[in-house]
């Protein structure tokens, strides 16, 4: 709730009103704030692991290949799994936002949208039937899946009332999500060979991804992310329900469509990166709300940009807690995160949808 | 059709709701049909007829012996548990307000999920602790999975009483802590391990008897009248906790009372069959588009809820050529079913 203090002087100006610019200042450091830690934790995350690195050590060899040790650390392992974290968590910390902004729903994240369930179902099948088994393999088929089961949502709950409505998609998106996972269980069935290989997929890595996946699903990932930003001031009217929105003059259904295709880009290219990281999408927008407020215009970038960090941070954790063997980041994010969020509930009064 | 039917005796006079009772009776009849078809197919095929005498006390000897020691069993846990999620759901549903609400994200069937995975995968490879713990056998595992899940959602959650959102927001935390310890466990488990771990997860009745089911049945027979009591009280908790309260409801004891029927309803009935997730989500979402009204009728999302697992169920030992786990069928089952619906009621309801 960013509530503008009356101003007795120019009631019809508050906007521009010391009192109502100085929470906006605020939250403008705020991302500032957080742009400088997201730096942080990329150094960090480039200079620590299994062999820990100087940071001179990283800036030099990030400058010039050599050749030595470290610039083959640098650049075939931790350099990769840097830029994927930070577009992972920035498009998850997004897509999360964009959901609950329009299911109006606290509980929903992008896996709501059936994404998780039909990358699932997809990467099973290309497991069983095309023996495929490199994250890099699994990439287009995770990619594909995502996008048919979100379409396919998207038009059963248009189906219900030509622009869905926030229970509509929350339904039929449950019911694709169920049908989905019955659909990966069953062919997970009595097959050791294919869940041997799906587990590993399932847990939720950075490991392992080369640049290669980074810069195949880069420009998804770029264009649903400037779609999400354009698209938040749409949203900040949606927060008001369906039918005050229009009055305000939304176009509803263009709204919803767009809204939800950002989403499907940014979670579809996540989840096809390092498979279903399902923590980021619903909590990093509760934690960027608690210090926003409802307004989506700073909600987004600060999710993205906290998205960014929680996943880099959880990642950094997971390479030295049991070394030298490494934590996977979806488990290593439960188990920071979960503990943290519980936390935040308990302790923020929570702003409504 | 107005939408009550009033009723006047001497005695007692009241307003019949015709729809709920209409989808109560209707789901009933159904319910004894798929029993009867579920008991009676199989390697030794009996009779509808035959089977609905055996059902009434009378019938065949040789068909008792097969009804009663071999399918009846398996069909009771199906009808515990699907009843006990449907009206698990239902209280989770109305007490949160949110369709969403259902004890699958709340993490207590994810809590129930590490227990028995843990005694799973741990029981032929991890040492002394570990053999001590699977000799208790999974479903107590389970059960204390859950159990200890909602002990400490509700530690987390009271903060001077219990909060709707903040609840289910914890419980939400709580969920994916547990689904990542469940996550890692099969990671790191041996895979001969992995089948039954999977198998238990898809949630499945195969196997499942007497054994199993009783303290489920116990828990349901204790709690089902309790959560159709407390159902006045929901009545009042729907419109709001400010409003409840100005009505005269005690907010935190009637909020506790639901939360812990529901609890208990979740944990035993996972425990019996493994977390069949679709049931205690869907099946209150059906019940109250069927029925029509503002939330989940309690008595039809039991009725139904345990149609659903044994329709599920039956479909898959007698008509799939391969056997899948029952927590597969019912979404195949269950989602398609809410989706016609969903198209087909287009009015707004909410949970």
């Amino acid at each position: 709730m960013t509530t503008i203090a009356p101003s007795r002087e120019r009631p019809a100006l508050a906007g521009t009103t010391a009192a109502a610019a100085a929470p906006r200042r605020r939250l403008v450091l705020g991302l500032a704030v957080l742009g400088v830690v997201l730096l942080v934790a990329i150094a960090a995350s480039l200079a620590i692991g299994s062999k820990p690195l100087g940071l001179g050590t990283v800036w030099r060899v990030l400058g010039e290949n050599d050749g030595s040790d470290a610039a083959i650390i640098v650049h075939e392992l931790r350099l990769p799994r840097t830029v994927l974290g930070v577009l992972v968590g920035l498009a998850l910390g997004m897509a999360g936002s964009l959901m609950q902004g329009h299911t109006r729903n606290p509980l929903a994240d992008p896996a709501l949208l059936g994404i998780t369930a039909g990358a699932s179902v997809a990467v099973v099948a290309a497991i069983k039937f095309l023996s495929v088994t490199s994250p890099i393999g699994y990439v287009w088929f995770a990619m594909a899946g995502s996008v048919v089961a979100a379409v396919t949502v998207y038009l059963i709950g248009s189906g219900v009332s030509r622009t869905p409505s926030p229970l509509s998609l929350v339904l039929a998106g449950t019911a694709v999500t169920a049908l989905l996972v019955s659909l990966t269980t069953s062919l997970l069935v009595n097959d050791l060979t294919t869940i041997n290989a799906y587990r590993f997929w399932i847990v939720g890595s950075l490991a392992g991804r080369g640049m290669d996946v980074a810069t195949q699903l880069a420009p998804f990932l770029i264009a649903g992310v400037v779609v999400a930003l354009a698209h938040s001031p749409a949203l900040n009217l949606l927060s008001l329900g369906d039918d005050i929105a229009r009055g305000l003059g939304q176009n509803l259904g263009r709204a919803r469509a767009v809204g939800l295709l950002a989403t499907t880009l940014l979670a579809g290219a996540a989840t096809a990166a390092c498979g279903p990281i399902a923590f980021v999408g619903l909590v990093v927008p509760h934690v960027a709300r608690a210090w926003t407020g409802p307004d989506y215009r700073f909600l987004m970038p600060y999710a993205g940009l906290l998205g960014a960090i929680l996943l880099l941070v959880s990642d950094i954790v997971g390479r030295v807690v049991v070394r030298p063997g490494e934590l996977q980041v979806g488990i290593v994010l439960a188990l920071i995160g979960g503990p943290f969020f519980i936390a935040l509930v308990r302790r923020r009064r929570l702003s409504s949808l | 059709m107005s939408t009550h039917l009033v009723v006047r005796t001497p005695v007692l006079s009241g307003r019949v709701p015709v729809r709920s009772v209409a989808v109560a009776v209707l789901g009933g009849c159904l319910l004894v049909l798929t029993l009867a078809w579920s008991i009676g197919a199989g390697d030794f095929p009996i009779p509808l007829a035959d089977s609905l005498a055996v059902l009434a006390g009378a019938g065949d000897p040789a068909h008792r012996f097969v009804i009663t020691e071999l399918r009846m069993p398996r069909a009771a846990v199906a009808l515990v548990v699907g009843a006990s999620l449907g009206l698990a759901g239902a209280l989770f549903q109305t007490f949160a307000r949110n369709p969403l609400a259902s004890p699958d994200v709340l993490g207590i069937t994810d809590g129930a999920s590490v227990g028995a995975v843990f005694v799973i995968v741990s029981g032929s490879s991890a040492g002394v602790l570990a053999t001590g713990i699977s000799a208790l056998g999974v479903a107590a595992a389970a059960l204390a999975g859950a159990l200890l899940t909602a002990a400490a959602l509700y530690l987390f959650a009271w903060r001077r009483g219990i909060d709707g959102t903040r609840f289910v927001l914890i419980g939400v935390g709580l969920g994916a802590v547990m689904t990542a310890g469940v996550s890692w466990m099969l990671s790191k488990a041996a895979i001969y391990d992995l089948p039954a771990a999977f198998t238990w997860l898809a949630g499945s009745l195969a196997g499942r008897g007497w054994h199993e089911v009783t303290p489920a049945l116990y828990a349901l027979a204790v709690l089902g009248p309790v959560a159709i009591v407390l159902s006045q009280t929901l009545r009042v908790l729907q419109l709001g906790d400010d409003s409840a309260r100005g009505l005269g409801v005690r907010l935190q004891v009637a909020q506790l009372s639901i939360l812990l029927v529901a609890v208990c309803l979740t944990a035993f009935a996972v425990s019996a069959a493994g977390p069949i997730d679709f049931v205690a989500f869907v099946v209150p979402q059906i019940a109250l588009r069927l029925v029509g009204g503002s939330r989940p009728p309690l008595i039809s999302s039991a009725i139904l809820g345990a149609l659903l697992v044994l329709l599920a169920d039956t479909v898959s030992r007698v008509v799939l050529p391969t056997e899948l786990p029952v927590g597969v069928v019912t979404a195949f089952v269950g989602a398609p079913y809410l989706l016609w619906l969903l198209t087909r009621t287009n009015r707004k309801v909410s949970a």
